[in-house]
């Protein structure tokens, strides 16, 4: 267990804790205006301070988290449930037209960065935190697809793979029973990635209003409403800010952690 | 004075003893071999002499080259000897070369690094040592990448890489191990040629006996990092005094003695099999191109009889192997296993599959390191309508762990607890599971210490007395194949231009091609009759 | 080589013929007639189909496609439901900032990471490299456009060395123009480098390890020159692919970017689009990025076949 993985570990359970924390208890109701009150730097009473409705920003930085969680955990959801099966498929069926087809797709998705599905999507349907899931789930999907069928075409030149085919077994079978388990922990790794992007998908869609909407706080959003003020109460920005790199850096820290504990060997993509 | 002498050359990595009080001499004009098994310490030596050990490492004692120090010597005064003062050629010439330089960049670069000559004269140099070692310049231009060469060609140019500077001292890695026999003999002729040449030192590190006896003016044989024995190869060849030395040449020459085929009627049949693979096309509108991996190949197996099938690499046997287990469909051609075709439509008969199995090369990668050993080996029980299950699947499982010299408590561990040898005993136990009627023996004795192949040749004996094996055995070593089979198939360019008795083939072999490859071969002289 | 291009240019055109035709059906998809959201709910039959067949709505499906391909390949791509002007002329206009923006960005990055990358890989487990990774560790964590947010409120709104937003245009020359980008492209440009940083420097630990680094080495190199003459070279091959797709990763944080620096570029054009329904506005911009980003790679391509001789000479 390294440093890494332990601080990984903290940081990310700290932001996990808060989130599900604040489905029983936030300090104050998220959504109270408490105009009296804006614009407070952090003291006794509001640990972060309060914005310029008043509104405590602790609280709102706690039901914030649950968002960037959720979109970015359902994303990574869609990029395997999808992507995996589609990777998996790939390699078994190396160098014939499905192959080629599901990394010509691959391909395509690739050329269309999440914010701008977002935007697409946005365009036709309207903003919400759902299109954001989907922008990114969406561009999840082939990350997913190339680092599983990258694996599982190196696993499928093993001998242990010839092995099980001369037993009889089939290209599925053979996936879900030899090449699966033995990319666990690719994608585990990978997924703590993606993970950390998808929160900062999430932040960058909310910033520009693709995102979550009001009333519903966002730390992309808190973001927005303080860039023009942030010359004279600072904390408005800093604060998300910080809340942002505190998970991002977490995941990450957990996701080289998992990787050099689990199997120093395996590679990740990062982009 | 010697040219390097080594002495009382200890070696720890992170604190481990790797190298105990290794001493060693070689004089100019003399080739010293190094020999021993996997963690001998044999090549850690070689890199010592470089003083390129890896990280972590750290050494004691001393190595006088030409009468200085190495240990004492600085980093800079080390680079200014490397390349210069000692060449070194490493193993796998695949992998040894920069592949996004030209070959003549890279043996430029011993002479440029080093100032020894301008541009002009570099290039002129390279071009000398690159035709010295077989590559003329007319027709391996300096401007080639290592891709556009061979193997065999690859080494060539680590060796002129090694030699630019002439050296006085020459270090070689198991130089030949990763090529095939004629390209062995080939290189190891250059190599003997060019220390008689330059009067340079060798010092040859191999795990080939049979290499070192041929070559050698003094032999040095290693063991866990200590030298047992070492003298004169004559003298050390006639009387060898550590029972380890005599245990490896007993080892390497190892032959076991079959029982007599019982029966002989055919049970796989080979006929005028080709199996083409596409290649991508030169131009968009050119045809499709086809390499020919196996061209009209035929021949019967019998039941009961040990069948070798030997060959270089790129000879097509692999694509073979995999035709007749029906892992890949041919284009023409039919193979037959008892009187069924092994692939039937597009799909492998498996029917035919529960009759086969195989037993691979590598003993780490055959086997899935997820799963346990009772579960790896009875994988081939997914072939059968009704596998064995709850005491009669115990049963079996035990009696094959003990049928290959395992304990039935073995079943319960991973793969990763076991040895390299140890593996390949479970790899047999899982193709004997099912009591197939034919095993393939893929290289399946290739990657393992002469000691170890010795005693998985013994168990092979030993199975065939037992349940009486049919098999066929691939391999590239033609002193394994001679004692482990009845009959023999020479393979070469996708056909087979022999067959016969083993003995016979061995011994008054008939097609060009066997006489070459049987002459290339390095044999090991029979212990005892050396002439002193 | 040429046949590798040529194999990859087929392959751009491919992707660029998709590319549209899924941006294509999924504005379609959109609910509402743009005429009818120009014109109001009152509006004449007559003079909504007049207007239809002005902005070329009145035809089939694929005829419409086929027309805005068509157009979009001579340089006409429509004319806005909102302005009423060419969209051609609305982007060209946008785009002499988000495209030198993006490029900026990606030479900084490219200038930052190369260095960082080769000098922790040189000096692997040591303090220096330590410093690097934990540096990059948190450059990767840091959102970009909350870093400009910061950039903003110490070196323009304390330091006033530059402005906090806005862009002076290309008019007043080369060197006033990139001043005013240089904040926007500092922000989008340091997370980025912090992952081609990583990657250089994990790319060159695993070239570090190959086979033919030893045979330099025992050539007489000292590790340094293996590391310059033999090691550089190859990492570039994983860290091309890694340039490849930043480049898509800076041109859509560009418009991100552009929010925070109220810079008039590409970003502000598709946002302000989208509020208004400009819907033919939304689908040129994004065929354009989708472009953009096809090239580079098929560039990115074409530069590998220059660094690697395998590929050239493959087929």
């Amino acid at each position: 267990m390294s440093r890494n993985l332990i601080l990984g570990a903290f940081l990310s359970s700290l932001v996990v804790l808060a989130a599900l924390i604040s489905f029983v208890w936030t300090p104050y109701d998220y959504a109270a205006l408490d105009i009296p009150n804006k614009l407070q730097p952090p003291n006794v009473q509001h640990w972060f301070g309060t914005d310029h409705f008043g509104r405590d920003i602790f609280s709102m930085i706690m039901v914030g988290a649950r968002t960037s969680i959720a979109v970015a955990l359902v994303a990574v959801g869609i990029g395997m449930v999808l992507g995996v099966p589609l990777g998996l498929t790939a390699a078994a069926r190396k160098g014939s037209w499905l192959d080629e087809v599901i990394m010509r797709g691959n391909d395509l998705v690739f050329a269309f960065p999440s914010l701008v599905i977002a935007i697409l999507i946005t365009a036709v349907f309207g903003a919400g935190a759902i299109n954001a899931i989907i922008a990114i789930g969406i561009f999840n999907i082939p990350v997913f697809a190339r680092i599983t069928r990258g694996a599982a075409l190196s696993l499928w030149e093993r001998e242990f793979i010839l092995a099980a085919r001369v037993s009889g077994k089939g290209a599925a079978r053979i996936s879900a029973e030899h090449i699966l388990p033995n990319v666990a922990n690719l994608l585990i790794v990978q997924g703590t990635i993606q993970f950390s992007l998808g929160i900062l998908a999430e932040a960058g869609l909310s910033y520009v209003g693709l995102g979550a909407q009001p009333p519903t706080p966002s730390w992309g959003r808190m973001l927005a409403d303080a860039q023009t003020m942030v010359s004279f109460a600072p904390h408005l920005a800093l604060i998300p800010g910080l809340a942002i790199i505190v998970t991002v850096l977490g995941l990450n820290l957990l996701g080289d952690g998992l990787r050099d504990w689990l199997d120093p060997r395996i590679r990740v993509a990062r982009a | 004075m010697s040219l390097l002498q080594i002495e009382n050359l200890s070696l720890t990595i992170h604190g481990a003893l790797i190298l105990k009080q290794v001493n060693l001499t070689i004089d100019p004009g003399q080739i010293v071999a190094v020999t021993g098994e996997s963690g001998s310490g044999k090549s850690m030596t070689a890199l010592a002499v470089m003083q390129l050990p890896p990280n972590g490492a750290e050494m004691d004692g001393t190595i006088r080259l030409g009468g200085q120090d190495l240990l004492t010597r600085s980093e800079v005064e080390m680079c200014a000897l490397r390349g210069a003062s000692i060449g070194m050629v490493f193993q796998e010439p695949m992998t040894a070369l920069n592949p996004v330089k030209t070959i003549g960049d890279q043996v430029m670069e011993t002479i440029l690094i080093h100032k020894a000559m301008t541009l002009t004269p570099a290039r002129a140099r390279a071009e000398e040592v690159l035709t010295r070692v077989g590559l003329p310049s007319d027709r391996f231009p300096l401007s080639r990448y290592p891709h556009e060469l061979s193997g065999g060609q690859r080494q060539r140019v680590v060796i002129a890489m090694a030699i630019a500077l002439r050296p006085k001292l020459l270090i070689a890695d198991e130089p030949t191990t990763a090529l095939d026999v004629t390209t062995q003999a080939q290189i190891l002729d250059l190599l003997k040629g060019l220390v008689r040449e330059y009067d340079m030192g060798l010092l040859m590190i191999t795990h080939d006996l049979a290499v070192v006896a041929d070559m050698a003016d003094q032999i040095t044989v290693m063991r866990q990092g200590e030298v047992v024995e070492s003298g004169p190869t004559r003298h050390l060849l006639h009387n060898m005094q550590h029972p380890y030395t005599r245990m490896l040449f007993e080892a390497s020459g190892h032959q076991v003695t079959l029982p007599e085929p019982a029966q002989s009627h055919p049970l796989l049949e080979v006929n005028q099999v080709v199996r083409d693979y596409r290649l991508p096309r030169k131009g968009l509108l050119d045809a499709p191109r086809h390499h020919r991996a196996v061209d009209g190949v035929s021949f019967t197996l019998n039941r009961g009889e040990r069948l070798g099938l030997v060959g270089e690499s790129g000879c097509g046997k692999s694509t073979l192997t995999k035709a007749i287990l029906g892992l890949e469909e041919v284009q023409s051609g039919q193979i037959l296993l008892d009187g069924q075709p092994v692939f039937t439509g597009h799909k492998p008969n498996l029917a035919v599959r529960k009759k086969m199995q195989v037993v691979f090369q590598d003993p780490y990668g055959s086997f899935n390191p997820r799963h346990r050993v009772a579960r790896l080996i009875t994988e081939p029980f997914h072939l059968l309508e009704t596998p064995p299950t709850g005491s009669e699947r115990q049963d079996r499982i035990a009696e094959m762990l003990v049928a290959v010299g395992l304990g039935p408590d073995d079943a319960g561990k991973y793969i990763h607890e076991f040895s390299g040898g140890q593996r390949q005993r479970i790899a047999i136990a899982r193709a004997l599971i099912i009591r197939p009627e034919l095993i393939l023996f893929d290289e399946a004795v290739s990657a393992l210490d002469v000691s170890v192949r010795a005693q998985i040749l013994d168990l092979l004996a030993e199975l065939c007395e037992a349940y009486d094996l049919t098999y066929l055995f691939i391999s590239h070593d033609l002193s394994v194949v001679h004692t482990i089979t009845d009959r023999v198939l020479v393979m070469q360019s996708g056909r087979i231009v022999e067959q016969g008795e083993t003995d016979q083939v061995f011994t008054t072999p008939k097609h060009p091609y066997t006489q070459t490859l049987i002459a290339a071969a390095p044999r090991l002289p029979e212990l005892g009759k050396v002439p002193a | 080589m040429l046949r590798y291009a040529l194999k990859r240019l087929i392959s751009l055109l491919v992707s660029l013929s998709v590319a549209s035709v899924v941006i294509f059906a999924v504005i379609e998809v959109a609910p509402g007639d743009p005429a009818s959201f120009m014109l109001g709910v009152n509006a004449q039959e007559d003079t909504l189909a007049a207007l239809r067949s002005e902005l070329g709505l009145d035809g089939s499906k694929m005829q419409r496609y086929f027309n805005w391909v068509g157009g979009m390949l001579v340089g006409d791509f429509g004319t806005s439901y909102t302005y009423r002007t060419p969209v051609s002329q609305m982007i060209a206009d946008r785009m002499w900032v988000s495209l030198p923006l993006a490029l900026y960005a990606l030479m900084l990055s490219t200038l930052i990471a190369f260095p960082a990358g080769i000098y922790a890989a040189a000096r692997r487990g040591k303090p220096g490299d330590l410093a690097v990774m934990g540096a990059t560790q948190l450059g990767i964590a840091v959102p970009n456009f909350w870093f400009a947010m910061m950039l903003v409120l110490i070196f323009a709104i304390n330091l006033r060395w530059f402005n906090a937003g806005g862009f002076v245009g290309w008019g007043e020359g080369v060197l006033p123009g990139l001043h005013s980008l240089t904040l926007p492209a500092v922000a989008l440009a340091l997370p980025q480098a912090a992952i081609l940083a990583r990657v250089m420097r994990s790319a060159l630990l695993d070239i570090l390890s190959e086979d033919f680094m030893r045979t330099a080495r025992a050539k007489g190199l000292s590790r340094r020159q293996a590391l310059w003459r033999h090691g550089v070279r190859n990492a570039l091959i994983p860290v091309l692919t890694i340039i490849g797709l930043q480049f898509s990763f800076l041109l859509a944080g560009s418009i991100i970017i552009e929010q925070v620096f109220y810079l008039p570029g590409l970003g502000r054009l598709v946002f302000q689009a989208i509020s208004a329904r400009d819907l033919i506005v939304v689908e040129s911009v994004v065929m354009l990025l989708v472009f953009a980003v096809i090239t580079v790679n098929f560039l990115v391509d074409l530069a590998y076949a220059a660094v690697d001789p395998r590929l050239r000479s493959r087929s």
